[in-house]
């Protein structure tokens, strides 16, 4: 029975085969949206999370104040070098130290000036975080325990201050520090929350405590684990010193914040995954929205064929067979709807994850679960018309014209 | 009223017993039949006649099966139709009833052969089966070589025969034909009624008929005359004998 209601499906849809399409195209444009949102916004996911692995998935950063949830943390005392001195020196784990402070300032070379940041930090700065020189050097250790006056800048300070020339050996101006240039960056482009990782200039702890912000604060540690030990034992370690050096008594929380990579990870694609969801929320309503053109049009299909269904119950079709047979015509429709719109989403996602330069992850699940739905939308939908016409009577329906 | 039949045969294939049937209620209720009763044997041919209004139509309904006695009783085959589900009329109807109507009734852009075939497919005839037993009824009505034509593509009288073959292929008990040639010229309705004797002749298929023409009743052995709502008279053919 199955059999048969599935092949006359296949042919009512033949036969009006313009509006067979354009019943279904409430469904396609559902299903296609669902699926080229979730895949492109799983490749943006997946995109920060490569980013971020880039980083190293051995940095963690130790930060002052506890956080208390998104974009929130309380005050708490600043960490100062001595404290990641002692970092360094008591966790045999840590391959790299650097503490940090950084403030905005106005860099100025001539007649030019840049607002930009700068951070003091020690030399280990460009170890942790993995940066290069295109030219020049960094300052070296003696100069950073000295706090001699020289900065590295990146490539953006250059293009601002220096247009075309070589910055090394010039003195530019921080404030009331006028600093040597020693070395310039790499460019690394934009960063994943989307600032400038070029617009810097970095200059040694030292001077900058002393020189630009005028205290011995130090607002952030990164530190680089060895290879071959887990961040966490990593993370708890840390936290256990640092309980020590900031004299916590077991009652009281950590007032500082050690996140490793993997937990911004989580935290960012987070934010890409819910965007996904809401994105993914509004395509289902317009697979509803097409649901509900598959009622109307199977509701005009069972009027039309009124004739049709008067003959079948004379001849001997029970209510239940009739129902079935408008049932499947419904999930035809609306899961023929739901490959079209999975084929048209696969083509049309690849093509906007290469002009998005988004890698092209498809979720196999997603699509199921949309051609799943599609189906579902012709029996949900497909119901009333079809009770519609398994209700008919026969004497009516065969008199009707 | 009296229910005159040749012979009181202890099993009829269906009986009314004072059947009355009313539409709507109140003071706009309009009776149909207003308490008929009457019993057909197995192979009878009956033709009902009657002017329009007077309850034939209603009583054709009904002994297909496809309304239900307002009060009274009909009973097919012993069975008191007026005690079924819809369903199980349904099956009475799939199993032991074949129609033919005066607008032939049959599927649009579908072959013949397929509207031959619809009968066995709801009684759940393997494809071939089915398929070979259309290809049968449809030269027994004289369609070889037009199964594969639809009925747009066939003349009336054509279309009438697929219809026949349609209500013959499942062999059923009893065969209702509402005025099957109406809408033919009478060479084509002669033809109709020819085929239509065959069947009650050869095969031992109960007809019941309706027809406003004289002559098409003339092939039938007995005549039921409907006048508002009752049976006005009942006669069989002289020199026919049942069965």
């Amino acid at each position: 029975m199955l059999g048969v209601a599935l092949r006359l499906a296949l042919r009512e849809m033949r036969r009006n085969i313009m509006r067979s399409v354009l019943t279904m195209l409430g469904i396609i444009i559902g299903v296609a949206a669902v699926i080229v949102l979730v895949t492109l916004g799983s490749g943006a996911t997946r995109q920060v999370t490569q980013q971020i692995a880039n980083l190293g998935s051995n940095l963690l950063m130790v930060s002052v104040g506890k956080r208390m949830g998104p974009g929130q943390s309380s005050t708490a005392p600043a960490f100062k070098l001595a404290d990641a001195e002692a970092l360094a020196r008591e966790a045999p784990a840590l391959a790299a130290v650097a503490p940090q402070a950084s403030s905005a300032s106005t860099a100025i070379f001539a007649n030019e000036n840049w607002g930009t940041t700068v951070t003091g930090s020690t030399e280990q700065y460009f170890t942790v975080n993995n940066r290069q020189l295109a030219e020049g050097r960094i300052f070296t250790g003696s100069e950073a325990r000295s706090g001699a006056a020289v900065c590295v800048i990146g490539e953006t300070v250059r293009v601002k201050l220096f247009a075309g020339q070589s910055p090394l050996g010039a003195k530019m101006r921080l404030r009331k520090l006028s600093c040597e240039i020693v070395g310039l960056l790499k460019p690394k482009g934009q960063s994943t929350m989307g600032s400038d990782q070029d617009d810097i200039v970095i200059v040694p702890l030292r001077t900058f405590q002393r020189r630009i912000a005028g205290n011995d604060d130090v607002s952030l540690i990164q530190v680089s684990a060895k290879d071959d030990i887990s961040t966490d034992a990593v993370k708890q370690e840390l936290q256990r010193l640092l309980r020590i050096r900031r004299h916590l008594s077991a009652d009281e929380d950590d007032n500082f914040n050690v996140m490793d990579m993997k937990e911004i990870a989580t935290m960012l694609s987070g934010t890409t995954q819910m965007m996904t969801g809401l994105l993914g929320a509004v395509a289902a309503v317009s697979l509803l929205v097409g649901g509900i053109g598959i009622m109307n049009i199977m509701l005009v299909s069972v009027t039309e064929r009124t004739r049709e269904i008067g003959i079948r119950l004379a001849i001997g079709a029970l209510e239940n067979e009739i129902l079935l047979q408008f049932l499947v015509e419904a999930v035809v429709l609306s899961s023929s709807g739901g490959l079209i719109g999975i084929a048209l989403a696969l083509v049309s996602s690849s093509i906007l994850a290469a002009v998005l330069q988004v890698p092209l992850v498809f979720n196999l699940p997603v699509i199921a679960i949309a051609f799943v739905f599609s189906a579902t939308v012709g029996i949900v939908f497909g119901y009333v018309p079809a009770r519609k016409a398994a209700r008919m009577d026969p004497i009516e329906a065969l008199r009707h014209e | 009223m009296i229910a005159t039949s040749a012979h009181e045969n202890p099993q009829p294939l269906l009986e009314l017993q004072q059947v009355t049937k009313v539409y709507g209620s109140g003071e706009a209720a309009m009776p149909a039949m207003r308490g008929v009763s009457f019993r057909i044997e197995p192979g009878e041919f009956v033709a009902v006649m009657g002017p329009s209004g007077s309850g034939k139509s209603t009583c054709m309904n009904i002994l297909g099966c496809m309304d239900q006695p307002t009060a009274g009783r009909y009973c097919f085959q012993n069975v008191d139709v007026g005690l079924l589900s819809r369903n199980q009329r349904t099956l009475l109807r799939r199993h032991y009833l074949g129609f033919i109507f005066q607008g032939f009734n049959l599927l649009n852009r579908t072959s013949a052969l397929e509207n031959v075939e619809l009968p066995l497919i709801y009684r759940g005839i393997d494809s071939d089966v089915r398929r070979a037993a259309a290809y049968q009824a449809l030269d027994t009505v004289g369609l070889k070589g037009w199964e594969h034509h639809t009925p747009g593509e066939l003349s009336g009288g054509q279309q009438q025969r697929v219809a026949i073959a349609r209500a013959i292929v499942t062999q059923p008990l009893l065969l209702l034909a509402d005025e099957p040639t109406g809408n033919l010229d009478s060479k084509r309705s002669e033809e109709i009624m020819e085929l239509l004797t065959t069947f009650n002749r050869d095969r031992g298929i109960t007809i019941v008929m309706v027809t406003h023409e004289a002559d098409m009743a003339a092939y039938a052995k007995r005549t039921v005359h409907f006048r508002d709502g009752l049976i006005e008279s009942d006669q069989t053919q002289p020199g026919d004998s049942l069965c």
